[in-house]
């Protein structure tokens, strides 16, 4: 077998075809093979702790690219996707725990029923540019969260639901390894299905939306029904994410969504990069893994500081807004952009110079 | 109707206090085209160092005031010259999360500095309540309402008459215009956001003087958003009107749909109001919409 690592020297492309193929060439494929199948094997030799984390980072992963269709790739900006996140999560408790529904079935139906809101909050998205959408979202952020706060007969209110984990026949997806499995599944189903979204008419349509509306309307592309549809598509992703999260956590609550959790996954999408399903998946783990690193940190602290710990929250706050900001001034294409930096300076090296 | 009285005379207080923080909104959004999200974080910050002041330092408060004012302006000018500066033609969404990430890099540092207890200010303002035919009226919001009415008239005459005020009027209309007038941008930034953050210091210090000083008082910050999208990001008039709007509704909310629709209604119906509006004007009410080019 060909070594799968070894880079290309460069894009020898003939056809259309080949220019839109998922694969630049058959040893990417190979590439991405192999590290699907690592994450596969994480849990063989990985605590608990660990697998818990990285099931959370599937989950974000999905999310984030949810989110960077509608921001990354169509431009609409939306401050409402803690609010998505809770739409999915507490649909998923009402039909699993109130009507019995079966989660396999239960999953899409939060996918669905978030798409149905995420849509209708798209529909000002018409009129609405730049920040006038972006306050609109964060409106829509406000409402669902407080209507689900207050719908006590159906949310229970304040006090949240409980959910369980799915089960398929007799197998139970209880414990971390099975859960972090179905997760990773869907992450990757996702991943996929977005690399193709970009491939297909309308997937084009929302970038050509992002970089001109007026001119995309002008080309044919009816604006309306686009941009409604990025919206959907995007909310049913964060649907999902939302309702796999709940059954992650096993209860949903207001609080677990609040405009902070918004604000992260655009951190997500921002220090990955915009526009790049890749740049998701990179943000998604780094904004993740950076609360846990800075725990870290801060435990190594104590030696120093006795009472380190209570500075934690704040300490992340702060960093976290260091990092965003850094990555905007330094670096606005994001990991991503670092990535392929590096990659083509292997690909020339030794070639490639510090200029 | 006492009681009804007693309701708008709060909300045009609490609304004379947005309408000032939504000033400072809507002047970086004329010069800059940048919605700050950290705003809220200005008027934190701006109420806790008086506070601190008064409090620590036992300087009179007037004296207290008036270093704080004039250090939230060199913190807005820094932070201008330090994050918005690179990001000068950048895409509106870096900008947003520049300004989010600023809130919440300055949160970060205010909880380290002076954790989340609430803190009160020592009684400045006489409490003894003033009374209007039935309707009682505590001095602090008298006196928030008239030194609002105040600053809202000094922006006016420095908007129209003094030679900054009108360079910040020319680099909000056209930027390149002005600049080949010789008024330099830079400059006009950088005053825009000293004077942004110095409005939101004085917000901050009467808010804390009402309610107290504690964490959850940057969600000001929040609650302006709807006003100046009200008012229309562009328009000055716009944020005056549109925070006496919001603050009259958000007390009317309180007072007649709290009982029937439960808790949190007066956060959430701002945002219902703006929905609204922007379905039917989606530039608010005194904003201009742009025409597009392709």
């Amino acid at each position: 077998m060909k070594n799968p690592f070894v880079m290309e020297s460069g894009n020898y492309k003939t056809s259309y075809t080949k220019d839109m193929a998922l694969y630049r060439n058959p040893r990417v494929k190979r590439r991405m093979l192999i590290i699907v199948i690592l994450l596969f094997l994480i849990p063989l030799f990985a605590s608990n702790y660990v697998i818990g984390l990285a099931t959370l980072c599937a989950i974000a992963v999905i999310g984030a690219i949810g989110l960077n269709i509608l921001t990354g790739f169509t431009g609409q900006i939306s401050v409402g996707v803690g609010a998505f996140l809770a739409v999915g999560g507490y649909t998923s408790a009402i039909f699993t725990t109130t009507y019995g529904l079966s989660f396999w079935i239960s999953l899409p139906l939060a996918g669905l029923i978030t798409a149905i809101i995420g849509g209708l909050f798209g529909i000002p998205s018409l009129r609405l540019k730049g920040l006038y959408l972006a306050i609109a979202t964060l409106a829509a952020q406000v409402i669902i969260l407080w209507v689900i706060g207050n719908w006590e007969s159906v949310t229970g209110g304040g006090s949240g639901m409980v959910l369980e984990r799915p089960s398929i026949g007799g197998f139970s997806f209880y414990d971390q390894n099975s859960y972090y499995y179905l997760c990773l599944v869907v992450a990757v189903l996702t991943t996929i299905y977005a690399l193709n979204l970009f491939r297909t008419r309308t997937g084009r349509a929302f970038l050509a939306v992002r970089d001109r509306d007026v001119a995309a309307q002008i080309m044919g592309i009816n604006l309306f029904s686009y941009k409604v549809m990025s919206f959907a598509i995007s909310s049913f992703i964060v649907g999902i994410a939302g309702a796999l999260l709940a059954h992650y956590t096993m209860i949903v609550t207001v609080e677990l969504y609040s405009i902070q959790v918004s604000i992260q996954y655009l951190a997500m999408i921002l220090v990955g990069g915009l526009g790049s399903v890749f740049g998701a998946i990179l943000g998604a783990v780094f904004i993740t893994l950076l609360p846990v690193g800075l725990g870290y940190m801060v435990e190594y602290l104590t030696m120093f500081i006795p009472d380190a710990y209570s500075l934690l929250s704040s300490f992340r706050e702060f960093v976290f807004g260091l990092v965003l900001i850094l990555f905007l001034v330094f670096e606005p294409g994001g990991l991503v952009n670092i990535w392929n930096n590096i990659k083509n300076y292997f690909k020339l090296w030794p070639f490639s110079t510090k200029e | 109707m006492t009681f009804f009285f007693q309701m708008l005379i709060t909300g045009v207080v609490v609304g004379s206090i947005y309408a000032l923080v939504a000033l400072g909104f809507v002047l970086i959004y004329k010069a800059s085209d940048a919605l700050n999200f950290a705003n809220g974080e200005f008027v934190l910050i701006g109420s806790y160092i008086c506070l601190m002041l008064v409090t620590i330092y036992k300087i009179p408060f007037v004296i207290a005031f008036i270093l704080t004012l004039v250090f939230n302006a060199l913190l807005g000018m820094a932070v201008e010259r330090v994050v918005l500066r690179p990001l000068i033609n950048a895409p509106v969404i870096s900008v947003i999360m520049a300004t989010i990430g600023l809130s919440s890099l300055l949160a970060g540092v205010v909880h380290m500095i002076w954790g989340h207890q609430t803190k009160s200010f020592p009684p400045i303002f006489s409490s003894e309540l003033i009374q209007f035919w039935g309707i009682i009226i505590s001095p602090v919001y008298l006196w928030s309402f008239f030194i609002v009415l105040f600053l809202l008239g000094v922006f006016t005459i420095f908007f129209k008459k003094s030679k900054m005020g009108l360079a910040m009027r020319a680099v909000a209309d056209d930027q390149m215009a002005a600049l080949s007038m010789g008024i330099s941008v830079k400059s006009v930034y950088a005053i825009t956001w000293g004077i942004a953050a110095l409005v939101a210091a004085v917000g901050g210090v009467l808010l804390g003087n009402i309610n107290g000083v504690d964490a959850s008082m940057a969600t000001i910050g929040l609650t302006v958003l709807p006003v100046v999208i009200l008012g229309g990001l562009d328009s000055i008039p716009g944020a005056i009107v549109g925070g006496f709007i919001i603050g009259i509704l958000q007390s009317l909310s309180v007072g007649y749909l709290q009982p029937i629709l439960g808790g949190g209604i007066k956060e959430v119906i701002p945002f219902i109001v703006v929905i609204i509006i922007l379905m039917i004007k989606p530039y608010g009410l005194f904003g201009k919409g742009g025409i597009e080019r392709v």
